[in-house]
């Protein structure tokens, strides 16, 4: 590993969605400038412990978060947070791609005219340029800016999705499953990208493919019902897992 | 006589819906053969077969027997005096009806009495051979419906067909009965452009139909046209329209959509559970009421508040019939903005708000110009809402075709001058008569085209965005 860093640090997160309870207990801690990879059966609650990183859990009324999440050292699970200066330092990617109903430029300028991050059109310009190489997908729209971003294929609206996460400039970068609604190629572009964003940003990714955890990830976290079961380097988890949970799974035993 | 024959169609198709569904259970488990449909079904069709053939004579013998006894009765008249005008038969045949039906009153001829004997039997003629008609045919269609059956047919298809001939011939009558609306108000109109110039009518600056006393519009003098032609001006009217409309939208839109936004957005589900269905509220009250509401309480507030202010105001004002209406629509507005706020993806909010959007970023940069074209929908929607609406008008509004852009004097509508041109007793050729139906046609276009527009402009931004 090159580094030690402890970027995001998870300890005793209880998550409630009214009476059921989500998430038992969770520590976690997420490495700066890494992939981690977040792997688990469906429901086990991959994507509630990724929605507190960024709080998008206050949107759902009968969601109680409790516990603590540091980033960088500081609490965030706190009434009294700025939950919009916390969201622009930590992006996130959704499963199916969700492109505003804007053109492609306004898509990425939604967030620094938000922020108040470009003073003028020719900084909004070099912005979303920027934004959309690190996507790698300023060659494939650079022509049609003006058209709609709805109007792209699935694979490049999930680009898209990213270049506007990227856009704010955020220091993590959540992904809850990116490519489950993409096809091989598109997965296999969207992998790259991730390879060459973590050189920048720390991610977290869920995702249901052992394979693809296996090629993006450095560090692996398995989720069994809401209870964190083991974290490791990904090599260590998938050559050698120190728990017969994490071995039956992912060797497709069950889940 | 009708209602028992109903009543037994319904029965016997009830019945013949429960056979046919034993039967086919009993044709099945006797020999052993697959079923093709459900039993269900077998029993549907037969009903099916039961029901329709008597239903579509029935219809067609209420339609045609009191005609064709009229006319064999009024043939006989004839044979009596030749001398008979069509008018004169008219009245003789329904005195022979009123008596008929025991409510009479006049004198009594001979040949009334006659009549009545005559239409008598045929009224007993008619019963009968409807009777006959009707059980042969139930007869004929319930044994082809269980010989069909009986082959172990493939109902569920034959029913899916006849369903489908049912729907069609639904459609096919709202499409008929529109078509001719719009072509009687068509014909109407042209006896009326045959009189007025229709560019007078439609650029004409006055409007003042009292002035056309003339009643036969195929023998009008010179000096009769001249003064036809400059009273049938229909820009009064459509200014008046378009101006209360404009008054009542600057009331609606903004109250409504606000009130739509706040539900969809921001109400809690408490707050939502009771306070949307009595906004609705607001839609079912009859136009009526909204009108003595503009004419009794909000008139007179504006006058009483016009006079302290030393502002001419008068009583029936384009600003209080503008206002009320607009209060009338607002629940068009926001029920459905709230619905089409509501059907825009929660994906969509996730993403602004995961890039650091506040709740009204969101909905002012996402959450609306996704939802506009629904949006422009429902405005268009309310907007010829405005413009049909007629009682507000009449009671509020005034009547006096003023060409004014004050809305504290009166003006009129489109829709209130009909009405006061059809009450009271017309001649139905006179011009001022007609002259409702061109108002009606030009309403009817004027819709129709901002109704495209409506589309073109939704569409455009659809094609736009997804
Ligand atoms: N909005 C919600 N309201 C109520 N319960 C919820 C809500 N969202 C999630 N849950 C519950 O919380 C638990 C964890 O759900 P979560 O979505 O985090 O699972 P997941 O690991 O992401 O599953 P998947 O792999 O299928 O996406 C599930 O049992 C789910 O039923
Ligand atoms: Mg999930």
């Amino acid at each position: 590993m090159k580094n030690n860093k402890i970027k995001i640090k998870s300890s005793n997160l209880n998550v409630h969605y009214g009476e059921k309870q989500a998430l038992f207990d969770v520590d976690l801690d997420i490495y700066d400038k890494e992939v981690t990879a977040l792997i688990g059966p469906s429901g086990c609650g991959k994507s509630t412990f990724i929605r507190c990183i960024n709080r998008m859990n206050d949107v759902i009324d009968i969601c109680k978060v409790e516990g603590s999440i540091t980033i960088d050292d500081e609490e965030i699970i706190d009434k009294n947070l700025d939950v919009v200066g916390l969201r622009e330092k930590i992006g996130m990617v959704f499963q199916k791609p969700n492109p505003f109903p804007k053109s492609i430029y306004d898509n990425i300028s939604y967030g620094p005219t938000i922020h108040g991050l470009a003073e003028n059109k020719t900084d909004m310009d070099e912005i979303v340029e920027n934004s959309l190489k690190k996507a790698a997908l300023w060659n494939e729209v650079k022509d049609r800016l003006n058209e709609a971003g709805t109007g792209l294929s699935g694979g490049q609206q999930q680009r898209l999705c990213i270049a506007r996460a990227i856009s704010v400039n955020p220091q993590v970068i959540l992904m809850d499953e990116p490519c489950s609604a993409l096809d091989p190629i598109a997965t296999a572009k969207i992998e790259e990208l991730i390879d060459e964003l973590k050189k920048s940003y720390t991610i977290v990714i869920v995702t249901h493919s052992m394979s693809q955890a296996v090629r993006v990830s450095q560090r692996t976290g398995f989720f069994h019902l809401g209870k964190i079961i083991e974290v490791d380097t990904t090599e260590k988890i998938f050559k050698n897992p120190g728990n017969k949970m994490t071995q039956d799974y992912i060797t497709g035993r069950f889940g | 006589m009708n209602i028992i024959i109903l009543l037994l169609v319904t029965i016997f198709s009830y019945l013949s819906f429960l056979y046919g569904r034993s039967r086919i259970r009993k044709i099945t488990s006797t020999q052993s053969i697959k079923i093709n449909a459900l039993p269900n079904y077998y029993g549907y069709y037969l009903a099916l077969w039961c029901a329709l053939p008597a239903l579509i004579i029935l219809l067609f013998w209420s339609i045609f027997e009191p005609a064709i006894i009229k006319y064999l009765i009024s043939q006989t008249l004839i044979q009596n005096d030749l001398n008979y005008s069509s008018e004169q038969l008219n009245l003789l045949y329904q005195k022979i009806r009123s008596l008929y039906e025991g409510n009479f009153s006049g004198t009594l001829t001979e040949e009334i009495k006659i009549g009545v004997k005559n239409y008598e039997n045929l009224q007993t003629i008619a019963q009968n051979s409807k009777i006959v008609l009707l059980l042969s045919t139930f007869i004929a269609a319930i044994s082809y419906g269980i010989f069909r059956i009986s082959k172990n047919n493939k109902a569920r298809h034959d029913v899916e067909k006849i369903l489908t001939g049912l729907l069609f011939v639904c459609s096919l009558v709202a499409i008929l009965t529109t078509m001719g609306i719009i072509f009687s108000l068509l014909f109407e109109s042209l006896k009326f452009f045959s009189a007025i110039n229709i560019f007078d009518f439609l650029f004409g600056m006055n409007w003042s139909p009292q002035r056309a006393f003339v009643s036969d519009a195929s023998a009008i003098t010179a000096l009769e046209y001249e003064n036809l032609k400059g009273a049938f001006g229909s820009v009064p009217l459509f200014a008046g329209t378009a101006f209360i409309a404009l008054i009542a939208m600057l009331v609606a839109v903004p109250i409504g959509l606000f009130s739509g936004i706040y539900m969809a957005e921001y109400a809690s589900s408490k707050v939502r559970k009771y306070s949307k269905p009595i906004i609705e509220i607001l839609a079912g009250i009859p136009t009526v009421v909204y009108g003595f509401f503009a004419a009794l309480t909000v008139g007179p507030f504006f006058r009483e508040l016009g006079e302290k202010l030393n502002l001419e105001v008068s009583s029936e004002s384009a600003l209080a019939a503008g206002l009320v209406m607009g209060v009338m629509i607002i629940p068009y507005v926001s029920s459905l903005s709230d619905d089409v706020i509501n059907a825009v993806p929660q994906s969509l909010r996730d993403g602004s708000y995961a890039i650091g959007a506040t709740k009204s970023e969101t909905i002012k940069n996402v959450v609306i110009p996704a939802a506009l074209p629904g949006i422009v929908g429902s405005v268009l929607l309310a907007v010829s809402r405005a413009i049909g609406e007629t009682m507000i008008v009449v009671m509020a509004a005034g009547l006096a075709a003023n060409l004014t852009i004050n809305p504290l004097e009166s003006t009129t509508t489109i829709t209130t001058q009909i009405v006061m041109l059809l009450i009271g007793d017309q001649e139905f050729d006179s011009p001022k008569t007609q002259s409702a139906f061109a108002l009606g046609l030009t309403l009817f276009f004027a819709t129709l085209i901002l109704n495209y527009i409506a589309l073109r402009f939704v569409k455009k931004y659809r094609e736009k965005y997804e």
